[in-house]
């Protein structure tokens, strides 16, 4: 009932695309040019026009993506053809430039082409193994759940901080703590967390990576406390931030996948526009120089 | 004591066009208000609602102007056309009893005032008035029962006596600025819904509400030192305990309105909470003299209600006007082959079948008008076998018929009706029905033939047998003669199950067959302690026939997912319904055989029992068109949310993250278009329909933004949402980078109308829901719940 990209309509697009591959590598074997194999020839031509009218399509998914309305087909389909129909396109441009590379404008479209397909192979590595991490990651929550959640406990350290004349402390904790950041603070999950010790220096702030920090702190100060009610307070504030610790590693991680699912689009869509462009000039200089 | 021609009782829209009226014709009137302002139910709308003036086609008849509006318009106009017409209302008076008779009726009220009136209207509504506070200084001036706008209120110290939604919401509403303190008399908060349950907790848990649990109400005092407004005295079961107080908001729920209209003498016909008195075609009640006009006379909408207003007046006048919807139903009967006045063809249609035996006259008169009567064309199809159109039929003239294969035609002749099937099951059409010669036909929509059900007895008997024999004959004996099986149905009868009730226990004795005619049922198999769900069966399967045929013992459980009605036949009926056709012994096995084998896989994937028990207790046994999203294909791109909104002016019908999940398969926040829609319940312009594909949708121009529906929705999936800005097109914006692109929104900012969304399973689109069609990896599917079986043998077998 549920299908992947990958077995769309029980790999229907798998075998386009192979049949695909396998008549023009056929034919590449079979075709005897007066020179050796280039672009110029009937079937570079051939294969020139089969890769440039792929490339064109392929980059109307974007447009498919976004026509909500329209009747062509489902953008699953789209996208599985898309995956296989791209893959194709590696072979059936290496095949029309017969292996003559050089500094050139040819050369930088078929380049531009390769890092385009490859980041798309990433892509649907991405597709196929972070869906689930990120199920299991999240278990049942929501990124916004998650993060209310550590609006409350942080609330709560606020709260008990009061009582136990610990609120500079917590709340350097609290507003020193960060989730997110720049893109590949976010890809990597990095953790730039700062708090102030009590007595250090005004605006002098120290690493707290992984709350451990201000854990270490507060179990300090629990072993030397002898006020009961301090020391209830701050086993409070001990359970709380150990709580928000295991929760900061799934909101990190959860932000890690989504960004991870994401960035190769970054890639991909522009430097296909690039490589839309380069392929304009190419089929020109073609044209008009050749 | 004052004596008056007319006492209204209740200043609602009805009331109001009454003494209004009255008083614009210069006759003696007083309209008696229990509150301190006019129009209760309105007043209590929330700040700036706009108010819609349906229905469009209906004229207004008042000396009071209504048209569509905020609310705070609406209720100035009206303060001003009292002012003009110069009408006598008196408030915070309260009706307690109401003795006597026509011409000289005694109205006492609660505070001790008497006073006399010939004529009574009653324009009470149906909500009830608050429940006071049951302590002294209930009347206080900051003691209230109502609160229209939290934010009016700032640094104050407020007290909300309750713990019900309504207190709840209150309460978290004026937290934000406000000390808030809420009084619970019990140890929990056991009536709230989860959500609010939920946030009333945090809130108490993080100290921004205070919370005093079994604490009743001893008394508001007057602050002598004037530090606060009030000292409110709680008795708790450590003592008294004294808090200072600001204002107090009591919200302590409704006293029924039944109690009180009984003790005036008046009748209802049944004991249905939904019941309504019965009403002449004046509007005059049992009691002579005694008139009852809007909600609480069964016409919920304000423009009818203040129609009905002036027409009682012109009654008690003596004035025999037509009402003001004769016009519409002048328009109905055109092209009828009658050549009669209004009133003579309402006679004819209500004799044409003994279904409307018993109905009033006026309640009739309202049935016609919701209903279309039509001159059906010989051979055009009235309803389609496999839709999922709700109407119901009744041949006026002539007749109808259906084809029956291998049989012949099957004729309804006048008095005839069909439809009862997919009215009762909310399942699609089991047959279509041409119109024969003549065909003249009163096609009544679900809704209406609900409220009659409800309000008329022998509808809903003659409803039922005909429905049991109709299911039963093309179930199990689909060539027999309906004669025949009088003994039968005489021997069989309905059983009504609540959601999560077992129908009957595994191990049981028990040899009765059962047949769904509405809910759904699942069947458990229990081992080692452990419940697994072995199969699913909607409306129109039967089951239990393996105890009839068998030893007489149930070899698993069968539990209603939801409220389910059966049919029970007894072994002997059901033994003689096989006897009458050969063929049928042969099919039962079969359905037995083919049962007890998706049982067994079943029972063999224990896993698969599970993630059937999730979508169960999702509330999915109900939908027809379910939304399950594969959490392992899923990469949260959220284009099917985009799909819908760009689908659907704008707004997303549909929250991909939100809702529960198990086994990887996620159940999203959108709308499963059940068999019996909650929405529909209870939707004051029937703006909900349900398309020929079973589509539940709502009708934007006909929806007047009550949120009725909102709040009936079990599952959260309707919103009220305003019409966001037309966005440019895709080359446009990717040019000019003005207005929101694909996916955002923005409001204009021009209309503050909010309107009820929610999926309508993009019924108006030729390739079906464009969320699925717009998921780029296959992760977003639509089901019937009779697919889970199949779909969890998949994910587990």
């Amino acid at each position: 009932m549920y299908q992947s990209i990958t077995n769309y309509k029980g790999g229907r697009y798998f075998w386009v695309a192979t049949i695909l591959s396998l008549a023009s590598a056929l034919a590449y074997y079979m075709h005897q040019p007066i020179n050796s194999a280039n672009g110029g020839t009937w079937l570079g031509y051939t294969l020139g026009t089969i890769g440039a009218l792929l490339i064109v399509w392929l980059m109307l998914l974007g447009v498919r993506k976004r026509s909500y309305s329209s009747n062509m087909g489902t953008v699953q389909g789209w996208t599985s053809a898309h995956v296989y129909l791209g893959t194709a396109l590696l072979l059936i441009a290496t095949l029309h430039c017969g292996l003559q590379f050089g500094s050139n404008i040819h050369t930088l479209a078929y380049v531009l082409m390769v890092i385009v397909i490859l980041s798309g192979f990433f892509g649907i590595y991405t597709y196929i193994r972070y869906p689930n991490l990120m199920t299991s990651n999240r278990s049942g929550e929501t990124l916004d759940g998650l993060l209310e959640q550590i609006q409350k406990i942080d609330d709560r350290c606020i709260k008990d901080a009061k009582g136990a004349n610990l609120s500079e402390l917590i709340e350097s904790a609290v507003l020193g703590c960060s989730i997110g950041g720049s893109w590949w603070q976010q890809l990597r999950s990095s953790d730039t967390s700062t708090m102030q010790l009590p007595g250090g220096p005004k605006g002098k702030s120290v690493e707290n990576k992984n709350q451990e920090r201000i854990i270490t702190v507060l179990a300090e100060r629990l072993s030397q406390t002898q006020n009961s009610t301090e020391s209830g307070l701050i086993q409070s504030l001990l359970a709380n931030f150990a709580a928000k610790q295991t929760l900061l590693s799934r909101i990190r991680r959860d932000v890690q996948i989504r960004g991870l699912l994401k960035v190769w689009l970054y890639f991909h869509v522009p430097l296909s526009f690039g490589l839309l462009a380069a392929l304009s000039v190419h089929i020109i200089v073609v044209f008009y120089y050749w | 004591m004052e004596k008056f021609e007319i006492a209204v009782v209740g200043s609602g829209p009805g009331g109001m066009s009454a003494a209004a009226h009255a008083a614009e014709l210069g006759v003696s009137h007083i309209l008696l208000e229990a509150s301190p302002k006019h129009s209760n139910t309105i007043q209590k709308y929330q700040k700036g609602k706009h108010v819609m003036d349906t229905p469009n086609r209906l004229p207004l008849r008042s000396p009071l102007e209504f048209k569509a509006g905020t609310r705070e318009y609406i209720l100035d106009k009206w303060v001003d056309g009292l002012t003009e017409t110069n009408t006598n209302i008196r408030y915070r008076a309260e009706v307690k009893s109401i003795e006597g008779k026509k011409g000289d009726f005694l109205v006492t009220l609660v505070n001790g005032d008497q006073l006399k009136a010939e004529h009574i209207i009653l324009g009470i509504g149906v909500q009830g008035n608050p429940r006071k506070l049951p302590c002294p200084g209930a009347d206080f001036e900051h003691v209230q029962y109502q609160l229209d706008d939290p934010d009016e209120y700032q640094g104050e110290r407020i007290a909300i006596v309750g713990a019900g939604d309504a207190a709840i919401e209150n309460a978290v509403g004026l937290a934000a600025n406000n000390t808030v303190h809420i009084i619970n008399r019990r140890d929990e908060f056991a009536r709230a819904k989860q959500g609010n349950l939920d946030l009333i907790m945090s809130h108490i848990s993080d100290g921004l509400i205070e919370c005093h649990y079994e604490s009743n109400p001893a008394r508001i005092e007057e602050n002598p030192d004037d530090e606060s407004r009030y000292i409110f005295n709680l008795s708790t079961p450590t003592g008294e305990k004294p808090v200072p107080i600001d204002r107090v908001i009591a919200r302590l729920g409704a006293i029924p309105q039944r109690g009180l209209v009984e003790s005036f003498g008046i009748e209802f016909p049944n004991d249905s909470p939904s019941a309504l008195p019965e009403l002449s075609n004046q509007y005059e009640s049992n009691v002579p003299g005694m008139y009852i006009i809007g909600a609480l006379g069964g016409y919920p909408l304000i423009k009818q209600a203040m129609n009905q207003g002036y027409e009682v007046v012109e009654y008690i006048r003596g004035n025999d006007i037509e009402p003001a919807d004769h016009p519409l139903l002048v328009e109905a009967f055109e092209g009828l082959p009658y050549d009669n006045t209004v009133a003579e063809i309402l006679v004819y249609l209500q004799n044409v079948s003994p279904l409307y035996e018993d109905i009033n006259p006026l309640a009739f008169r309202e049935f016609i008008l919701d209903s279309s009567v039509r001159l059906v064309p010989e051979g055009e199809t009235l309803c389609v076998q496999g839709e999922f159109t709700d109407t119901f039929f009744v041949v006026a003239d002539g007749n109808a018929y259906v084809k029956l294969p291998g049989v012949g035609e099957f004729h309804f002749n006048k008095g005839g009706f069909f439809g009862e099937q997919s009215l009762i099951s909310g399942r699609r059409r089991t047959a279509t029905v041409y119109a024969g010669k003549n065909c003249v036909v009163i096609e009544t929509p679900r809704r209406t033939m609900v409220k009659l059900q409800n309000s008329v007895d022998s509808v809903k008997r003659t409803l039922d047998g005909a429905f049991m024999l109709r299911a039963i004959h093309s179930k199990f004996t689909p060539n027999t003669a309906h004669a025949e099986l009088s003994e039968v149905i005489d021997n069989s009868e309905l059983r009504l199950y609540d959601a999560g009730e077992d129908i009957y226990r595994q191990g049981d004795e028990g040899d009765e067959v059962h047949l769904i005619r509405l809910g759904s049922v699942t069947t458990i198999k229990e081992s080692n302690s452990r419940e697994i769900i072995t199969s699913y069966m909607p409306v129109g399967h039967y089951f239990g026939e393996t105890g009839a045929l068998g030893e007489g013992k149930r070899t698993d459980t069968a539990r209603a997912n939801v409220r389910t009605e059966t049919i029970c036949l007894s072994k002997e009926s059901f033994l003689t319904l096989l006897e009458k056709e050969q063929t049928m012994q042969s099919e039962v096995q079969e359905h037995m055989r083919d049962r007890l084998t998706v049982e067994a896989r079943m029972e063999a994937q224990p896993k698969g029992g599970e993630l059937m028990s999730f979508l169960m207790s999702e509330g999915l046994g109900e939908g027809t068109d379910v939304l399950l999203i594969d959490e392992a294909l899923c990469v949260g791109c959220d284009n099917c949310e985009k799909a819908c909104a760009e689908s659907h002016d704008g707004n997303s019908r549909l929250n991909r993250e939100a809702g529960e999940s198990f086994a990887d398969l996620h159940v999203p926040i959108a709308c499963r278009h059940c068999e019996h829609p909650h929405c529909m319940k209870d939707c004051p312009p029937d703006a909900i329909h349900r398309a020929s594909d079973g589509e539940v949708y709502i009708d934007q121009e006909a929806c007047i933004g009550c949120g009725n529906c909102v709040r009936n929705c079990p599952y959260g999936v309707i919103s009220l949402q305003k019409n966001p800005a037309p966005k440019p097109n895709l080359l446009n914006w990717l040019l000019t980078g003005k207005g929101p692109g694909p996916g955002g929104k923005e409001y204009s900012g021009d209309s503050d109308v909010k309107k009820a969304v929610k999926c309508d399973a993009c019924k108006d689109l030729k390739g079906g829901p464009a969320c699925v069609r717009a998921c780029p990896t296959g992760a977003a599917k639509r089901f019937n719940p009779k697919e889970f079986v199949e779909l969890v043998s998949q994910r587990f077998g």
